[in-house]
């Protein structure tokens, strides 16, 4: 690992001010940090530690929950209220990591995670995303943890997150404290950047931005599901993963997110997927046909052609679960 | 840096390099080498150690953030002589080289804690409720902790049977 220096700090501000210096970095909970530390994939000189600011809490503000941003997983997943009105997020919560994990990993972090792709883990390989310019070793390589939607011919990352699935399901908004300025919030869709020709450039953050807390707007729809499809029952990242959000009115859907993992290079939403199945009567070709409708720009490479069919039965089986 | 850690009930002052993991810092300088690396890298479970109750992989966490925390390694879970699950682990033939269990025996223990607070799991089939601890949710909530020799078997009952007598 590379030397560095580290500050604690006290509240936002001083976090913010700290972590606007170049090469600096908030540090949460460290599981994925630490680890790319250690492979220097990341090399930050500084570290800003954000776990003593207070943003440990959930609160209910404005109508939702307000989740602050060092809210460790293993909390958020086991809060009453997430459990009882946010299921679809305790569950994608805990088909993630480990226990041991979970107690560490934050809101924050988990959000800002970065992707699984082999090549950009190894620093001997060509990788857009970690050397801007060198070029993409995955196209072409070995894929199989790689993204078929939203990718472009310089990067084929997915993100892996599990609990952003949920969230981008649920309508969630992520509160930001820039270091100089007011608060800003994003919708997900415009939190997360597509790779395009910058995939060293994931989110809309700039230096010194702190994310403070993810607002949660009352749910939309009480049957809530998340699928989790993966190479082994635990402890595994997704391959595909659903969330679905829904509401049913007189055998009718009236409301559907439906958000997807392992599938892009953020959560992933279609609104014409959501579109075709709002107002619609369930039924077996309507979720053909919305898997249709998701999958048809899909690019994936040799090793991801299986995730068109795996997609295709994963939203089948979870909009059937979803609104039975 | 000066850090203070307070670990297995008792308080211990540390200069450190802030790039010590808490792994080291107990195996290296504090001279703690029950805590076991494995992988250094959060995918095996055999740096598992409990941090104000909870259980973490103390590998992927830097020693520095944690000054003023309470640490309890697999030395400190046995008062003198071998706790209930650690007689159970014995019993059940938890362990073959024994590499993973100051992990598993650390993780074991706050695994029955959040079990003991309600905490659901991935095979939980509701999230309301009480958890008993059948095989799955034990597999479940232990697949953290790999086991190179594959003594799942023996590390799930003996953790069934310390947690059915706590
Ligand atoms: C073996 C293993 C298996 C895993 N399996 C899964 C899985 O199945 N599903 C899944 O979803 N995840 C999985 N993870 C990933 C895990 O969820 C992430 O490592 C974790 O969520 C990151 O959170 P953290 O608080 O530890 O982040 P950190 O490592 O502390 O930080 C990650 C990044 O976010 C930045 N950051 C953190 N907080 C803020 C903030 N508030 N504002 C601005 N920037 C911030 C940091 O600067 C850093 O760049 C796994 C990890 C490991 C090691
Ligand atoms: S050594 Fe920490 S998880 Fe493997
Ligand atoms: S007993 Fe050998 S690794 Fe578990």
């Amino acid at each position: 690992m590379r030397p560095f220096d580290y500050t604690r700090a006290e509240n936002v501000s001083d976090a913010c001010a700290a972590a606007f210096a170049p090469e600096a970095q908030f540090i949460a909970g460290g599981t994925n940090l630490v680890d790319l530390m250690k492979l220097e994939v990341m090399a930050p000189g500084e570290l800003v530690d954000i776990n003593r600011l207070g943003l440990d809490r959930i609160e209910e503000s404005d109508g939702g929950l307000r989740v602050g941003a060092t809210v460790t997983n293993s909390d958020l997943a086991a809060d009453a209220r997430i459990r009882q009105d946010y299921p679809v997020l305790s569950r994608a919560l805990l088909a993630g990591a480990s226990g041991q994990l979970r107690n560490k990993a934050t809101t924050g972090g988990n959000l800002l995670q970065r992707t699984r792709c082999p090549y950009f883990y190894d620093t001997d390989s060509a990788c857009n995303k970690r050397s801007p310019g060198a070029g993409c070793a995955a196209i072409g390589g070995e894929t199989r943890n790689h993204a078929i939607l939203g990718t472009s011919e310089h990067c084929i990352a997915l993100h892996p997150s599990d609990m952003a699935v949920a969230m981008r399901a649920l309508d969630a908004r992520i509160e930001v404290q820039p270091q100089d300025g007011p608060a800003k919030a994003y919708e997900m869709d415009r939190f997360y950047c597509l790779p395009g020709d910058t995939p060293h450039i994931e989110t809309v953050l700039e230096p010194g931005d702190l994310i403070t807390s993810v607002w949660l707007p009352a749910p939309k729809g009480t049957r809530q599901v998340y699928r989790k499809v993966r190479d082994r029952a635990s402890y595994a990242f997704a391959l595909v993963s659903v969330a679905a959000v829904i509401e049913m009115e007189e055998g009718r859907i009236s409301h559907a997110s439906v958000a997807f993992g392992g599938l892009a290079p953020m959560p992933w939403r279609d609104v014409e997927v959501d579109a075709l199945l709002a107002g619609a009567e369930p039924s077996a070709d309507l979720f053909d046909e919305a898997a249709d409708i998701l999958l048809q720009g899909a690019q994936p490479q040799e090793g991801t052609e299986f995730k068109l069919p795996l997609a295709r039965r994963a939203l089948r089986a979870v909009l059937e679960e979803a609104t039975l | 840096m000066t850090l203070t850690l307070t670990v297995n009930g008792t308080e211990r002052q540390l200069e450190l390099d802030p790039r010590v993991t808490l792994l080291d810092a107990l195996r290296v300088h504090l001279d703690l080498t029950g805590s076991k690396k494995g992988c250094d890298h959060g995918q095996c479970g055999a740096c598992t150690v409990l941090v104000n109750g909870r259980r973490i992989n103390s590998c992927l966490s830097l020693a520095v953030m944690h000054d003023g925390d309470e640490i309890t390694t697999v030395e400190g879970l046995a008062n003198g002589k071998p706790g209930e699950l650690q007689q159970a682990f014995v019993e059940h033939d938890g362990f073959q080289c024994g590499y993973c269990t100051p992990g598993q025996l650390c993780s074991a223990t706050g695994m029955l804690q959040e079990l003991a607070e309600g905490w659901p799991s991935h095979v939980s089939e509701t999230l309301e409720g009480e958890y008993g601890l059948t095989e799955a949710e034990i597999s479940e909530r232990m697949s953290g902790n790999i086991c190179r020799c594959s003594c799942y078997p023996g590390i799930n009952a003996a953790i069934r049977q310390a947690g059915e007598r706590a």
